[in-house]
């Protein structure tokens, strides 16, 4: 099977940035062609007879085409924009455990359609994924839909109890991609030391939910002057920064790599800097509200607007923009976390934290490069490059590799509307948003597994 | 003018006009808890569901009053007594209790904002009567009535309030409702107690509580929780007391007719030394006995004739 994706712009950071025609055999990239331009490279026969068989270019001797038997596709996707497909370092999946908030099934068409070929589910399930027979469980599960890539997190202690390590060699084996207790922050710094040692020996990345409990106790949005007049008992930046700073000193002292999942505020985005410029192996993400949305948006008692860490005031927003865009906050993550009306249709304080986000974050993020904060190279590093790059993964668009595209339709314009949505969960603060650009095909191993 | 609010959740919701008109329509209603018979009949006919999730008896107590005073039937729900303790959701009481019509439902919960989400929810009128550390309007509104009655008018005069700002309900409805009525309030407490952005709802904090009631017409003494001891907010009541209580000596650098409040219960010899509660400057128990009056307005504007024409109360 052949299949040419005609006349899209290509851009694959630091790679490719123009007009080409991407040749896909059997699910892998073959070859990567200008416009137009024939395959198999048609070359005579040094022989000069004209009825010698068709023969490939040099280039790509190992590549016979049996043009009778091989099924060939073209599909024209000109004035489309393929990247290398989206990469969701951080979504909750809830199965096993609370399917009614959402599946595999729904989460992993949520991704498709959001355009990420590849979702990593944190390990909070129930039963948690802290062993191989869950993550075995999670694997088999998402290669049975045949949809977007699963790279399931293990937890990074047994239980999420913060009290001992998870057996992250077994659960390796088994197919994780990193460790992490998020949502359960790690309290015991000893303990995170061992954790960040351990992984690094195994080559596993540490993924850190960076809080300070006591700090944040009984808070449900930010700590402000919106919660002051809303009544609300308040989360500090300070109980964020805080714990990411005793993960830098921590992830120097081992001199192993930790990534900090969702930062939302300005001293954590400071904190993150100086220790990148310190050659400190730490990298981070932040999630599309952070740089969308501020505390205000609470305002109405609003649980839509209610996530862990919570949305921050404008001067946190700036932070994250210029975090984004200087380099410190290397990903753009989702923390994807679907909730029913059981757990959002509540007072503001009893709701459940989180909010969905794989089928919005696209767009929300194109609104970086619309406003000339990221280039748009620069926002496919930190939706695919970089979140490859953590994991371990080469997804460069080069011969050889799998195809695992999105094709971006970039002038779609659309008003967000949940009613549409994949997940099984309508979470989201942003309905009724308009934005412009969406996935127009998501491609896995060749696979087109969404196309709008 | 006419009354066109449904609910009375918050005091930033209401205008000056309406807090006016709240204020004219409850002093006309005074009247009626002196008469030897304590009755009218204006809102015969009406239900009014009280609906405590929280713990509360002069509250409570004040609002039944006030119901059946306009001949209203009321009745009361508390925590125990309902489903929430089978685990209904705050959503399903409330329309549970939508289906059986009542006029108004008079809330109060230990979740900010948890009438807010009600009050969408249903046809009934929902008077706040006390949501979390958000607000208590009601209890804002007799304060001012309070003051007002005594002062003459709250424009320009100087509101002191100590106690633990953080979390309290009824020290945000007051600064917000004091503040918005033109006068000046300053609060003062452990830094513990001062909640971020203080400033934004209005007032200013004093750097002791001798700057705070330097001068103040009105000094306002919050309760004291003493379970807050837990949470680190201060090393202990003795020393509370020495540095924030109300005592003689700080009395004295009020101006000479100031008046003494608090929402109560009181806790004598903490926040306030006895003999100033229930000394000459204490109208402690004029609050209480203006809420009654205060309560039957806020019933009267939103359930009944208030609706057409306020000024005929």
């Amino acid at each position: 099977m052949l299949t040419r994706l005609k006349g899209a712009k290509v851009v694959d950071p630091g790679n490719i940035n123009a007009e080409k025609d991407l040749l896909i055999k059997d699910g892998y990239i073959k070859a990567i062609l200008d416009p137009g331009e024939p395959y198999p490279r048609l070359e005579k026969s040094t022989s000069g007879s004209d009825s010698s068989p068709v023969s490939v270019s040099s280039a790509d001797s190992s590549f016979s085409l049996d043009v009778e038997n091989d099924q060939y596709i073209e599909i024209d996707v000109s004035g489309m924009t393929l990247v290398p497909g989206l990469i969701d370092l951080h979504v909750h999946l809830r199965e096993p455990g609370h399917e009614y908030k959402e599946t595999i099934e729904t989460g992993l068409m949520a991704a498709a359609r959001g355009g990420f070929t590849a979702v990593c589910p944190m390990a909070n399930t129930s039963p948690v994924n802290d062993n191989a027979q869950v993550t075995s469980f999670i694997i088999n599960r998402a290669k049975e839909l045949g949809l977007s890539r699963i790279y399931p997190v293990g937890a990074m202690t047994k239980g999420l109890k913060g009290e001992s390590l998870a057996e992250f060699g077994d659960m390796k084996k088994a197919g994780i991609a990193a460790v992490s207790d998020d949502g359960c922050p790690v309290e015991n710094s000893m303990l995170m030391r061992r954790a960040l040692e351990y992984a690094k020996g195994l080559n596993i990345p540490v993924i850190s939910h960076s809080e300070d409990l006591s700090l944040s106790k009984n808070g449900a949005m930010n700590e402000g002057i919106t919660a002051t007049k809303l009544g609300i008992k308040g989360i500090p930046n300070a109980a964020e920064a805080s714990f990411i700073m005793r993960e830098i000193s921590l992830a120097e002292l081992a001199d192993a790599p930790v990534h900090i999942a969702h930062v939302s505020c300005e001293e954590s985005v400071e904190a993150i800097r100086n220790a990148k410029k310190r050659g400190i192996k730490v990298t981070c993400e932040t999630a599309p509200h952070y740089f969308t949305l501020t505390e205000k948006a609470v305002a109405d008692y609003d649980t839509n607007a209610k996530m862990n860490p919570p949305l921050r005031t404008e001067k946190d927003r700036q932070a994250i923009i210029k975090g984004l865009a200087d380099g410190t906050i290397d990903c753009i993550a989702t923390d994807h976390a679907p909730h029913s009306s059981l757990e959002k249709d509540l007072e503001f304080d009893k709701a459940a934290f989180g909010i969905i986000g794989l089928e919005t974050s696209l767009p929300l993020s194109l609104k970086l490069v619309e406003e000339g904060i990221l280039s748009f190279e620069t926002l496919i590093e930190k939706m695919s490059k970089n979140p490859a790059s953590i994991l371990g993964i080469n997804n460069d668009l080069t011969p050889g590799n799998p195809a695992d595209i999105t094709v971006i339709d970039m002038e779609s314009c659309f008003t967000i509307d949940p009613k549409s949505f994949l997940s099984k969960s309508r979470n989201t603060p942003f309905a009724g948003f308009k934005v412009t650009g969406e996935a127009y095909i998501t491609m896995v191993k060749g696979k087109i597994i969404y196309q709008r | 003018m006419a009354f066109t609010k449904k609910d009375i959740l918050d005091i930033d919701s209401l205008s000056v006009e309406e807090i006016s008109m709240i204020l004219n329509t409850a002093e006309g209603m005074k009247e009626i808890s002196q008469r030897p018979v304590k009755k009218v009949p204006t809102l015969r006919g009406k239900t009014i569901v009280l609906f405590f999730q929280e713990p509360s008896t002069r509250t409570r107590l004040s609002f039944d009053v006030a119901a059946k005073r306009l001949s209203a039937d009321s009745l009361a729900i508390s925590k125990s007594s309902s489903s929430m303790v089978k685990g209904e959701t705050l959503v399903d009481t409330a329309k549970n209790l939508e289906a059986m019509s009542p006029d108004v439902i008079v809330m109060r919960h230990s979740s900010s904002g948890a009438p807010h989400l009600i009050a969408k929810r249903v046809k009934a009128s929902v008077i706040n009567a006390g949501d979390g550390i958000h607000a208590h309007p009601s209890q804002a509104l007799l304060d001012l009535m309070s003051v007002k009655e005594k002062k003459g008018r709250i424009e320009g005069l100087k509101i002191a309030i100590t106690g633990d700002i953080s979390h309290s309900r009824v020290a945000r409805s007051d600064i917000a409702g004091f503040t918005k009525m033109g006068a000046e309030v300053v609060v003062s407490a452990p830094l513990t107690m001062i909640p971020k952005g203080i400033k934004a709802l209005g007032c200013k904090l004093a750097d002791d509580m001798e700057s705070c009631v330097e001068n103040a017409d009105v000094i306002m003494m919050l309760r004291i929780q003493k379970e807050r001891q837990g949470a680190m907010l201060f090393p202990g009541e003795r020393e509370y007391a020495s540095l924030f209580g109300l005592n003689r000596k700080r009395l004295n650098l009020a101006k000479k007719d100031v008046v003494v409040m608090h929402p109560g219960p009181l806790n004598r010899g903490v926040e306030i030394d006895s003999d100033i509660a229930d000394g000459k400057y204490s109208i402690i128990l004029n609050q209480v006995t203006n809420g009654v009056a205060l309560r039957m307005a806020l019933f009267y504007l939103v359930a009944g004739g208030g609706k057409r024409n306020a000024d005929k109360a």
